[in-house]
């Protein structure tokens, strides 16, 4: 059955309860980023890699220190330090095993710490109580690395239209942010259509 | 430098959201009505201009090559102070705002002013560039909730407006946001194009 539990965990966390689209995390990179498609996959994939590490760090932080020291209050500021540490340690890892990936990832590497999605499915694994529950780190790991799928998702189709919307004639004032805004809205009403669906 | 300058440019010309661009999330997810959006604008603007502070205080000693970190943790430090307190005096707002205080930690409005205003700024400079920015985000915050709850919630301040009309749903949920924004960045652009003709 856990089986079972972990598969559902995962398409909620990708298509029902899409981060970006659903619950609104995460938009600034989903922003900043979507403007060609080749940097949104380079975008995506670190994110991918940081909120499944990230997700499991911090659920280990909080179970055996936060809470045997009884200091829960201060998870916040302890997940934030995670996540800062972590984006940095991955960022030197990249830098030496792979150069090119380095290269073309650079920029927005260091942005992935103010990523309020990352920080939020910190906070997320621990408000849906998987610290006590059977299994609770795979959980929270597979919790971590569907959302950072759903992110992907919504940031490849959003770098997809954006790209093609370079040719399209828009009035003056619609360009940029609210064209962009008016395009999320719509995909969030196509990705509505998923909270149908029964597992 | 003028004091009212620096609140007037935080509410229209360095608007934080319309004109600057970052902080959406917050924005955008709690807009869903009036008292959520005011509850955010007063624990963010708080811990806005507590960080602002102390990181102005602080601007001579700071390492330049370790400031961000430091920057965060002053920031998530006020944070807890803000989610502690609600959680004990408003436990229905903490409800309703939810994952969003903790969240505040990542808020670019804050780290940003901390890094571009307050680390170069005085003291007394930093605290009003605090509260400006703070009603800039506030009263679009304030906006976008006036219109979401009208249509989405056929409520405004928690009264029913017209009693047995079906409000639309969506405008609550996370498309509503998206669109509501879309259309104040538009009127933005067409306000400031219009100046420029």
């Amino acid at each position: 059955m856990e089986i079972k539990i972990l598969f559902t965990i995962l398409l909620s966390t990708i298509l029902i309860n899409n981060y970006v689209l659903s619950q609104i995390l995460g938009l600034c990179p989903f922003l900043g980023v979507s403007k060609k498609l080749d940097s949104a996959v380079g975008m995506g994939l670190a994110v991918i890699f940081v909120m499944t590490l990230a997700s499991f760090f911090t659920f280990l932080i909080y179970k055996f220190f936060l809470i045997p020291y009884d200091i829960t209050y201060l998870r916040t500021i302890a997940f934030i330090l995670v996540i800062a540490g972590l984006v940095q340690l991955v960022e030197m890892v990249i830098e030496k095993v792979s150069p090119a990936l380095y290269q073309s990832l650079g920029i927005f590497l260091p942005l992935i710490t103010t990523n309020c999605a990352v920080l939020g499915v910190a906070v997320l694994n621990i408000n849906s109580g998987f610290v006590d529950a059977n299994l609770g780190l795979l959980k929270s790991v597979v919790q971590g690395f569907g959302a950072g799928v759903g992110f992907t998702l919504a940031l490849l189709l959003m770098a997809g239209i954006r790209e093609r919307l370079e040719m399209a004639d828009i009035p003056e004032n619609l360009k940029g942010l609210p064209i962009t805004f008016i395009i999320a809205g719509l995909m969030a009403i196509a990705f509505l259509g998923f909270s149908g669906m029964k597992i | 430098m003028n004091l009212l300058r620096l609140i007037t440019d935080g509410i229209w010309k360095k608007n934080p959201i319309l004109v600057i661009g970052i902080g959406m999330c917050p924005t955008l997810a709690v807009s869903t009505s009036i008292s959520n959006a005011l509850w955010m604008t007063l624990a963010a603007t708080f811990v806005l201009i507590m960080s602002n502070i102390l990181v102005s205080m602080i601007k001579g000693i700071v390492p330049s090559h370790i400031r961000i970190p430091i920057f965060i943790t002053i920031i998530a430090t006020f944070v807890i102070v803000v989610e502690l307190t609600l959680k004990a005096f408003q436990p229905d707002v903490d409800k309703a705002l939810g994952i969003f205080i903790p969240l505040i930690v990542v808020n670019c409005i804050i780290l940003g002013r901390a890094e571009d205003f307050a680390s170069k700024n005085s003291v007394l400079y930093s605290a009003i560039d605090g509260i400006g920015m703070g009603l800039g985000f506030g009263l679009t915050l304030t906006v976008l909730a006036f219109f979401r709850e009208i249509l989405g919630a056929n409520k405004l301040l928690g009264y029913t407006l017209i009693p047995g009309m079906e409000p639309s749903l969506v405008m609550i949920m996370a498309p509503g946001a998206f669109f509501t924004l879309a259309f104040m960045l538009w009127g933005m652009n067409a306000i400031k194009s219009r100046g420029k003709r």
